[in-house]
């Protein structure tokens, strides 16, 4: 890769500690580089492994979670269901050829805004050193093998249409 | 005399499975099928894809195509069923989700002719020679179907009206659906013609499942004999049950074989792998990182576990990083 | 899309936070790109939307525009989403058809790139105007709050709180660990700046909480299981036996003349080791309650069984029960104050001052029972060797603004060492040299008390002390402790010879306080003190409503500043009690029973055991009343058969799917 390429990494955050680390961050003007998009849950329990997957089908180069650390999650232990799920999604994603370093879990205190910031442009680093991972191009891409026979059938068919206009004409 | 509706079958990239169900079913609906006209049903009779083409657009009432996509002919057949036939059905799994044959979606093409023409334990091919699209012969040239790089499920490729889910489709569901269509009674567009409840709420064995199931260990089928009576999941075996739809009479439950999703999802869930690994790892017992990696690794596989019918359908729906044209 | 059977049509407003915002990123571009969205009727921006005129706007426009959703990208929603919910509602609309986006704490605060945050700006607004078509509207739910207050921890902070709430006529749970109110106070002296005695001041309003008719007090207990929420805390309190039946005992103390050791033999944890108690024991003269303790660890009876135990013969009141066990109450209260201060550092963790190596080395708080009339020695100033100081060195920041050991500042003991100087000058006449980095002394009258003890000849030596040592090198350093510093004020390396050292520690969160901390669901700061909510605007609140802090257990302060806090929480914990109810958040899950399967995978999840399996209808239920919305049920359902209010699948899907819609 020659240019400076921007990953786009969405980022699910608790509101208890990594979002309201986020903010800390923010108060004390901490700097970091601005590719998160952040989607705020309650709890890091909430997190859906379809959220994941979704967020990589849709364009992210990488996916952060943010929870509370273990045995500090604000219902109890939300995060612990959370650390099972990014188990068991992440050697899925890997084997369904996604690098696991685009799934990233960390726990993040609310205080720990410098945490956030270290983290966040650690991944971006990281993310930076790949390839774009766009997967909505690569579905394009598959998906022009069946395209073009999709747009002969199209053509053939508003050509006929095109024929039965001018006949009854 | 009225015209009796017409009806057709197909198949695509499937076992013969579906095709199978349908004979099955045809003496318990013996005044359907008296009803009906099979205009086009090639595994079981003599029809040319030309007579089809003579056809009028939307002549044909419904057309039921099992199996997934997987070659060029394939999509110009289904292209042209679309064209002359007022309903599609994705009949079972394969249609439906991309089916068995979808999970090839992890494999390049390559690697796939490779070892299916040369490197398979049961091939003899000195020459290794591997089907081409096109070839000259003696001055002919002779074409082949191309060998798509996915697989896809059927909606990737036309659009479909309804979906019979199943691996294959239980009977009721069929005559259920054929009823429907007879009388005109068709759900909204897109529907799944199965309940939108999860398989447990059938299974004879949902009683018998505790409220405080957690997963100590997670075995496979071949490694235990199943307790008949007990729910899977309480005795450690991976059950898609709860992230499949219902509507097969809990078949597999009832023959000790835990469900592994051939109906698919319910329709909340846009990817049924995520959702029954979201359940299943949720209730991991254990709180200490390496021991919950020792549990889940008896989940060896989870990819041909968790999509064993709806890879093409999923998020993902094949390994990202497997080349799309070459 | 539940949109009240209308198209939405969607308020945006962009706020600039005066510099705040609009400084770093395109407030304009932003506005005329929300115009461009589907559904939004219109996009404005403001200087200060959470301004009067600023929530005026949205609520005018709403009536004019037809507005039927807002979104507002300003601050952090923890600071501002309740704000617009309430214009939202004084304008007729559901409060929860409202979406805010943080474009100021995630975004212009924290990039200094214009383009790249205006962009990240747009893509969060673009998520939010999509979700927000999803919402739906909601109600709070309302609970009653009981009546009563649980206050854990005696110090002056735990004190002051549990008499003013008792005072406002709440009850009050007064929980103590040790066998007797009073914290750290209660073992000094004298109190800076003021000098004024320490016991004259505490001792009164330790009881006055006993006598007090709205205080249980419960001391050598503590909590042991929380559950519940604001305005109804569920609390398990577990009291320790102590042998003595509190409400017999009337502190007599013929029991410990009675006891078979005639002498005090064991170490003395309320004098900081420095003198012997026997294992029947008052911890001072003025506990409360003034009732005594049996140490099983110690006693015979419980050690040995061969005891005659003369001490339960002699008391006529039959107090002493050697079969006492551990009781367990259990109490609701509306709110709690946690009130369970500091630790003093531990010395021993640098040997380089030599405290444990050396005798004569002592912590600050043994020098507090040092000076005290009513201390082991009773106020006499002995060395461990038995020798009288004449000269005396005070250690500064001794496990404080040190990298190797705590990065804080303690607060205290720069003054607390001049208040240890000027007693041990007034009871020795000793020299008294003082190592300092800084002399910290903000505060009312504070730096006027530094003064006079200049003026009273204290030797002040900045520096951070390197060492104390008794490897000596001149005669006149012969027997004595010698402290090696560089004084930084006139530039060379110094060997001060003292014959008493003291070690100013700093303050440490307290011992167990992780434990109080995830039983009552709070956070705690990189060192370990409480996480207020907010550092200036909620400094005695936390995160979980109903739950305030107080005192040394949210940071290093003293006295003055723990009761100011103390009295601050206990206004927050009677004001909640005196409003009579809680909102909650209307963020709570349910399961739609045409959709659940009843595979029961949901049930084991819920922290707060509020889904049940309904046996008739052989489904899931949640019961909304214990639900706390985390939505970790939601995630799991296999069948998708829960919804979460506020945080629907397709309200998040359709933030996901919008942050990337340009990729
Ligand atoms: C050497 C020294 C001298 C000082 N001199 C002065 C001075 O002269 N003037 C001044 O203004 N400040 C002084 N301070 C500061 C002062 O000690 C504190 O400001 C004050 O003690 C704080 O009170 P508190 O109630 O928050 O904490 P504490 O006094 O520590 O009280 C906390 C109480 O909570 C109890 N507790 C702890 N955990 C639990 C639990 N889990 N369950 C139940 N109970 C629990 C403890 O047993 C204790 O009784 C000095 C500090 C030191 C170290
Ligand atoms: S998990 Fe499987 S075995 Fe258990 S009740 Fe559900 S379908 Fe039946
Ligand atoms: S039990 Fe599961 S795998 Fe078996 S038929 Fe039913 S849906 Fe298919
Ligand atoms: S997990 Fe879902 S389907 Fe299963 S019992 Fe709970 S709500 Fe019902
Ligand atoms: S969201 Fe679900 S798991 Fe969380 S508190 Fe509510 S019922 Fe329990
Ligand atoms: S609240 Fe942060 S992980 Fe549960």
């Amino acid at each position: 890769m020659s240019e400076r390429f921007d990953p786009k990494i969405v980022a699910f955050f608790c509101n208890w500690c990594t979002y309201a680390a986020a903010d800390l961050a923010g108060v004390a003007r901490m700097k970091y580089a601005p590719n998160l998009r952040t989607i705020r849950v309650m709890c890091s329990g909430r997190i859906d492994p379809q959220f994941v997957l979704e967020a990589f089908a849709r364009g992210a180069d990488g996916v952060l979670i943010g929870g509370c650390h273990p045995g500090d999650c604000h219902y109890i232990s939300g995060n612990y269901k959370c650390l099972r799920r990014f188990k068991l999604l992440k050697r899925l994603v890997q084997d369904m050829g996604i690098e696991p370093e685009r799934l990233r879990l960390e726990w993040i205190s609310a205080s720990e805004g410098d945490k956030l910031r270290q983290v966040v442009n650690e991944f971006v680093a990281t993310l930076a050193t790949m390839p774009p991972l766009n997967l909505p191009k690569r579905f394009v891409e598959w998906d022009k093998e069946v395209a073009i026979l999709r747009e002969q059938v199209d053509a053939a068919h508003a050509q006929e249409e095109q024929q039965e206009v001018s006949t009854h004409a | 005399m009225p015209e009796k509706p017409k009806i057709a079958f197909y198949w695509c990239a499937s076992c013969g499975g579906c095709e199978e169900s349908v004979v099955d079913l045809a003496e318990s609906i013996l005044d359907v099928v008296a009803a009906v006209d099979i205009v086009f049903w090639p595994v079981a009779m003599d029809f040319k894809v030309k007579d089809v083409e003579a056809m009028p657009d939307k002549s044909i009432l419904a057309t039921m195509i099992n199996g997934a996509i997987r070659t060029s002919e394939q999509e110009e057949i289904a292209h042209l069923l679309r064209r002359k036939s007022q309903y599609i059905i994705a009949y079972g799994s394969c249609a439906h989700l991309g089916g068995v044959p979808a999970l090839a979606n992890q494999f390049s093409r390559e690697h796939i002719l490779e070892y299916v023409y040369r490197k398979a334990p049961s091939v003899t091919n000195p020459a290794g020679t591997v089907p081409q699209p096109n070839w000259k012969d003696d001055g002919h040239q002779v074409t082949l179907p191309e060998f798509r790089h996915v697989v896809r499920a059927l909606d990737q490729v036309i659009d479909v009206d309804y979906y019979l889910p199943g691996c294959a489709p239980s009977p009721k569901l069929l005559a259920a659906a054929v009823q429907a269509l007879l009388k005109g009674e068709l759900p909204p567009k897109g529907s799944v013609l199965a309940p939108d409840v999860a398989l447990c709420d059938e299974c004879p064995r949902k009683e018998s499942k505790p409220t405080e199931v957690s997963f100590a260990e997670f075995k496979r089928p071949h490694e235990v004999i199943a307790d008949p009576n007990l729910c899977f999941l309480a005795q450690g075996l991976i059950c898609m049950g709860p992230a499949t739809r219902s509507g097969c009479g809990a078949a597999c439950i009832t023959g000790n074989m835990p469900c592994t999703g051939c109906y698919g999802p319910p329709s909340r869930i846009k990817d049924q792998g995520a959702k029954i690994l979201s359940s299943l790892s949720a209730n991991v017992a254990a709180e200490d990182e390496k021991e919950i990696e020792r549990i889940l690794s008896g989940i060896p596989d989870p990819v041909g576990t968790f999509y064993r019918y709806g890879l093409a359908r999923s998020l993902l729906r094949r390994r990202v990083d497997l080349k799309g044209n070459s | 899309m539940e949109n009240n059977g209308k198209q939405p049509r969607i308020g945006v407003y962009i706020c600039h936070c005066g510099f705040n915002i609009a400084g770093t990123i395109d407030v304009n571009a932003v506005c005329e790109y929300a115009k461009t969205l589907p559904h939004v009727a219109l996009a404005r921006t403001y200087k200060y939307m959470c301004s009067d005129p600023g929530q005026e706007m949205i609520i005018a426009d709403i009536a004019e525009h037809h507005l039927n959703r807002i979104v507002v990208a300003a601050c952090s929603p923890n600071l501002h989403e309740a704000t617009f919910r309430g214009a939202l509602q004084r304008a007729g609309l559901n409060p929860y058809f409202f979406q805010m986006v943080n474009i100021r704490e995630h975004a212009s605060w924290v990039h200094d790139d214009r383009a790249a945050a205006t962009a990240k700006a747009k893509d969060q607004v673009r998520a939010a105007v999509a979700r927000v078509q999803f919402h739906k509207p909601l109600e709070r739910k309302r609970f009653n709050v009981e009546q009563s207050v649980l206050v854990v921890g005696g110090g002056i902070a735990g004190i002051t709180a549990a008499l003013e709430i008792a005072n406002s006529g709440k009850h009050v749970y007064l929980v103590e660990r040790e066998p007797s109110i009073g914290g750290h106070m209660a073992k000094y002296d004298k109190t800076f700046p003021t000098l004024d005695c320490a016991a004259c001041i505490l001792t009164p309003k330790m009881s006055e909480v006993r006598e007090h008719p709205n205080i249980t007090l419960w001391t050598y207990s503590e909590v042991q299981e929380v559950s519940g929420h604001v305005g109804k805390f569920h609390v398990k309190v577990r009291r320790k036996p102590r042998f003595i039946d509190e409400d017999l005992c009337v502190g007599c103390m013929e029991c410990v003349s009675a006891c078979v050791y005639k002498e005090p033999k064991f170490e003395d944890e309320f004098n900081e080791g420095l003198g012997k108690r026997k294992p029947i024991f008052m911890p001072f003269p003025q506990a409360v309650p003034p009732v005594v303790t049996i140490d099983p660890e110690t006693c015979l009876k419980f050690k040995t069984g061969k005891c005659k135990s003369p001490c339960a013969t002699v008391c006529d009141r039959k107090a002493v029960n050697f079969d006492q066990t551990e009781r367990i109450e259990e109490i609701e209260v509306g709110a709690v104050i946690i009130a369970t201060g500091f630790k003093a550092f531990d010395a021993t963790r640098l040997p380089l001052y030599g405290y444990g190596i050396y005798s004569n080395v002592y912590t600050s708080l043994e020098v507090e029972r040092l000076v005290n009339s009513s201390g082991p020695t009773a106020g006499d100033i002995v060395c461990r060797d038995g020798r009288k100081p004449k000269a005396i060195g005070i250690i500064h920041c001794v496990g404080s603004r040190d990298k190797k050991t705590n990065r804080w500042c303690s607060r205290v003991c720069c003054m607390y060492s001049l208040k240890l100087a000027h007693l041990l000058r007034e009871h020795t006449g000793a020299d008294v040299y003082q190592f300092y980095i800084d002399m910290r002394c903000p505060g009312k009258g504070y730096d006027e008390f530094y003064e006079r003890l200049l003026d009273e000849g204290i030797q002040m030596i900045r520096g951070r002390a390197a060492e104390v040592t008794d490897w000596t090198m001149t005669p006149e350093e012969e027997g004595k402790l010698v402290i090696r510093v560089e004084d930084t004020l006139s530039a060379y390396v110094r060997r001060v010879p003292v014959d008493m050292v003291v070690l100013s520690v700093g303050m440490e969160p307290a011992e167990g306080a992780d434990e109080v901390r995830r039983m009552f669901n709070i956070s705690c700061s990189k060192e370990g003190f409480f996480l207020e909510k907010h550092p200036k605007l909620a400094p005695v609140e936390t995160a979980t409503a109903g739950v305030f802090i107080a005192g040394c257990c949210q940071g290093p302060k003293d006295i003055p500043d723990t009761v100011a806090q103390a009295g601050a929480a206990a206004a927050h914990a009677v004001a909640l009690l005196d409003k009579g109810y809680v909102e909650i958040e209307p963020n709570t899950a349910y399961i739609n029973p045409d959709h659940c399967s009843g595979c029961k995978s949901c049930i084991p999840l819920c922290p707060y055991h509020a889904i049940v399996f309904d046996d008739g209808l052989k489904k899931a239920r949640i019961d909304e009343a214990l639900c706390l919305g985390c939505g970790t049920c939601v995630a799991s359902c296999p069948s998708g058969s829960i919804i979460q209010n506020l945080f629907e699948d397709e309200q998040i899907f359709s933030e996901i799917d919008e942050v990337l819609s340009n990729v």
